[in-house]
C-alpha cells in the first residue's frame, strides 16, 4: 500500500507537484494517468526516496521506503529503461543489484528468464533497443519479489505483443496481492490494465475513481438516429430529461435515452429508423477534456460539460 | 511466461548492509570494460616507464652534469611511471560514481540502497582496495626493473636502504589516494568533465598558480597542496620544503577524508 499526503514537490517557483493525497491499494492494479509533464514521474521518485518532498509525505507500505531495511522486498521499480550502465551487461546489472541485499544468483536467472532476455543477458546493455531496455527495467523491478511494484511508462517503445505481456503481467502481480501501481500518459492503456485511476494535471489531483466509474461518467450517453419521420420522433421521445440536437446532416442526436428505448418508442408509433447508433466519448477525450480543464489558461475553450 | 514469485526469497534476509553493498560495488568494478582496462593501463604505465626512464639515463650517464648525479635518485627515477599512472587511476576514480550519473544507474543504485552513504563508502573501500593490489606489486616490479638497468652503472640502490621501502610503497599509497579523492570528487559533483578538471586543477595547476607568488608566500604554502603533501611520502631522502614523508601523506589523505565528507552530506541532502 502507498499513502501520499499534502505530497509537494517545488523547483523554485514551480511546483512539480501540488499537494497531492491519494492511497494505492494492494491486490488491484492502479493506473497513474496524467498528460507528460503533470508531475507522474516526480511522485514515483519521491515515492522510492530519490526526491525529497517539499512538503508532505509519502509512505509504503506504512514507512517511508528509506527506513525499511529489505527495500528490495518492499518496492520493485521500473523508473526509466535506461537507469542502467550502457556498459554493463544485464546480467551484471542486474547481479550488482541483487547483491546488495543478498539476492541469489539464482533469482537473477529467474527474472531474466521470466522477461524473456536469456538470449542477450551476458551482452552490453548499450546495444539493447528500448524494448529490450524495458524488460530489463522490468526484470530489475521483479528482483526482490518486491509486495509494492511501481513502474513508470513500463509500455513504452514494446510492440503489441510486449504490450499484452506487461498488461497480463500487471495483472497476475495484482491477482497475487501486491500493490501495483503503473503510470501512463495513454487512457487507452490503462482502460484495459488498470481497476483503478489516480489522475493528475499540472501536479493536481484531478480524479481517484474506479475505471468503471470514469468510463461510465466519460460516456455523453448521446444516440444518433436517422429517420423519415423526425417530427413524428421527436413527439414520441419528448420528455423532461431528454435534449434534441440537429446534428444538419439529416440526423437526429439524442441524449438521455438509451438505443434500446429509441428503438421501442419508435417500433411501437410506427416509425421508421434509418440508422440508430450509440456514439460514445472516447476515453483519450474524456482524459483529455479532464486534463485541460486543470490547464488553468484555456479551460473554457475545450469544457464541454460532459464530466462535471 | 513465467510467474514472477519467488518463494525461495519469502523467507530470505534481504536486509542491505555494509558487507553486501561492497560485493555489488566489487560486482560494479569487475563488469566494466573501461576500469578493467584503466586499471591496466595504470600498471602499464608504471612498468613500461620503469623501462624507459632508466634505460635512457643509463645511456646518458656519461654526459650528466654535475648537478644531475648529485640529486640523482635511483628510487624516484624508476617510479616515474606513477606520475602517468595517476591520470588513469584519478580519472576512473571520478568516473566510477560519474558513469552512474551520466547513464541513470545511479537511481537504481539508489533505489536498492535509499541510504546512499554504504555505496559511497563500498566504492571506496573496493576501489582503494583492488587499487592498492594491483599498484604495490606493479612499483616493486618497476623499482626492482629500474634498479638492474641502473645496476649497469652500479648507480641502483635497493630495498635494505633506509627510506626505500616507504618510498615505494608510497607511491602505491600516493595512487590509491588520488583515486579516492577522484571519487569523492565525483560523488560531490556528479559530472565527469568537472570532477576530473577539479581533480587535476588540484594536482598539477594549483602548484603553478602557487609558484607565481613570492618565494616567501609559496615556500610557506606549497608544501600543503595536494600534490606535494602526497609526494613527499615517494621520496627517499626528504626535501627540506616539503613535510616530513607520513605527515605529508596524512595531509593529502585529508584531502580525500574532506572530499568524500563533502559528497556524503551532499548525497544525504540533494535529490539524486
Amino acid at each position: 500500500m502507498i499513502e501520499a499526503r499534502g505530497l509537494t514537490k517545488e523547483y523554485g517557483d514551480k511546483r512539480a507537484v501540488d499537494d497531492l493525497s491519494f492511497t494505492v491499494q494492494p491486490g488491484i492494479v492502479t493506473g497513474f494517468l496524467g498528460p507528460n509533464g503533470a508531475g507522474k514521474s516526480t511522485t514515483m521518485r519521491m515515492i522510492l526516496g530519490l526526491d525529497r518532498p517539499s512538503h508532505g509525505s509519502v509512505t509504503v507500505n506504512g514507512k517511508a521506503y528509506r527506513e525499511h531495511q529489505a527495500p528490495l522486498q518492499e518496492v520493485g521499480a521500473l523508473l526509466e529503461a535506461r537507469a542502467i550502465h550502457t556498459g554493463r551487461s544485464a546480467y551484471n546489472h542486474l547481479l550488482a543489484l541483487a547483491q546488495t541485499c543478498g539476492i541469489p544468483r539464482s533469482r537473477v536467472d529467474e527474472v531474466i528468464e521470466a522477461v524473456g532476455l536469456q538470449g542477450v543477458a551476458r551482452k552490453r546493455a548499450g546495444g539493447f533497443s528500448l524494448g529490450m531496455g524495458q524488460r530489463l527495467g522490468i526484470a530489475t523491478a521483479l528482483l526482490g519479489d518486491p509486495k509494492t511494484v511501481i513502474l513508470d511508462e513500463p509500455v513504452n517503445g514494446l510492440d503489441p505483443e510486449g504490450i499484452r505481456w506487461i498488461r497480463d503481467l500487471l495483472r497476475s502481480l495484482a491477482a497475487e496481492g501486491r500493490t501495483v501501481f503503473v503510470s501512463s500518459h495513454l487512457m487507452s492503456e490503462m482502460a484495459l490494465t488498470a481497476e483503478h485511476l489516480i489522475v493528475i494535471g499540472r501536479g493536481r489531483l484531478i480524479a481517484d475513481t474506479s475505471v468503471a466509474d470514469f468510463i461510465a461518467g466519460a460516456s455523453q450517453n448521446v444516440v444518433k438516429v436517422r429517420t423519415l419521420d423526425p417530427e413524428g420522433l421527436r413527439a414520441v421521445l419528448r420528455g423532461p430529461d431528454v435534449i434534441f440536437t440537429d446534428d444538419g446532416q439529416g440526423a437526429l442526436q439524442v441524449e438521455g435515452l438509451t438505443t434500446d428505448q429509441i428503438g421501442i418508442a419508435a417500433g411501437s408509433a410506427g416509425i421508421t429508423l434509418l440508422e440508430l447508433t450509440a456514439q460514445q466519448a472516447s476515453l483519450e477525450e474524456a482524459f483529455m477534456g479532464m486534463t485541460n480543464d486543470a490547464v488553468e489558461y484555456h479551460a473554457d475553450a475545450h469544457h464541454t460539460g460532459a464530466l462535471s | 511466461m513465467s510467474t514472477a514469485a519467488a518463494p525461495v526469497l519469502a523467507r530470505a534476509d534481504l536486509r542491505v548492509t555494509q558487507a553486501r553493498v561492497m560485493r555489488s560495488e566489487w560486482t560494479k568494478v569487475r563488469s566494466l570494460r573501461s576500469t578493467v582496462f584503466s586499471l591496466l593501463a595504470a600498471v602499464a604505465f608504471v612498468i613500461g616507464l620503469s623501462l624507459l626512464v632508466p634505460t635512457v639515463t643509463v645511456a646518458h650517464w656519461s654526459s650528466r652534469t654535475a648537478a644531475e648525479a648529485a640529486t640523482f635518485d635511483p628510487t624516484t627515477r624508476s617510479l616515474a611511471g606513477v606520475f602517468l599512472a595517476q591520470l588513469a587511476i584519478g580519472v576512473l576514480g571520478v568516473l566510477l560514481i560519474t558513469g552512474e550519473y551520466a547513464t541513470g544507474m545511479v537511481r537504481a543504485t539508489f533505489a536498492a540502497v535509499p541510504t546512499r552513504l554504504p555505496v559511497l563508502w563500498g566504492k571506496a573501500a573496493v576501489f582503494a582496495g583492488v587499487t592498492l593490489a594491483l599498484t604495490v606489486p606493479a612499483v616493486l616490479a618497476a623499482f626492482l626493473i629500474g634498479q638492474s638497468i641502473f645496476s649497469s652503472k652500479s648507480i641502483q640502490t635497493d630495498l635494505g636502504q633506509p627510506g626505500v621501502v616507504r618510498a615505494v610503497l608510497g607511491a602505491a599509497l600516493y595512487l590509491t589516494a588520488v583515486g579516492v579523492l577522484g571519487l569523492g570528487l565525483g560523488a560531490l559533483l556528479r559530472n565527469t568533465a568537472a570532477a576530473i578538471s577539479t581533480l587535476f586543477g588540484l594536482l598539477f595547476v594549483l602548484p603553478i598558480i602557487v609558484h607565481f607568488l613570492p618565494t616567501s608566500f609559496s615556500d610557506a604554502v606549497d608544501k600543503y597542496l595536494p600534490s606535494s603533501a602526497g609526494q613527499a611520502i615517494t621520496h627517499v631522502t626528504a626535501d627540506p620544503l616539503s613535510l616530513s614523508p607520513w605527515t605529508g601523506f596524512a595531509v593529502f589523505c585529508l584531502y580525500a577524508v574532506a572530499a568524500l565528507a563533502a559528497a556524503a552530506v551532499s548525497l544525504r541532502r540533494r535529490d539524486a
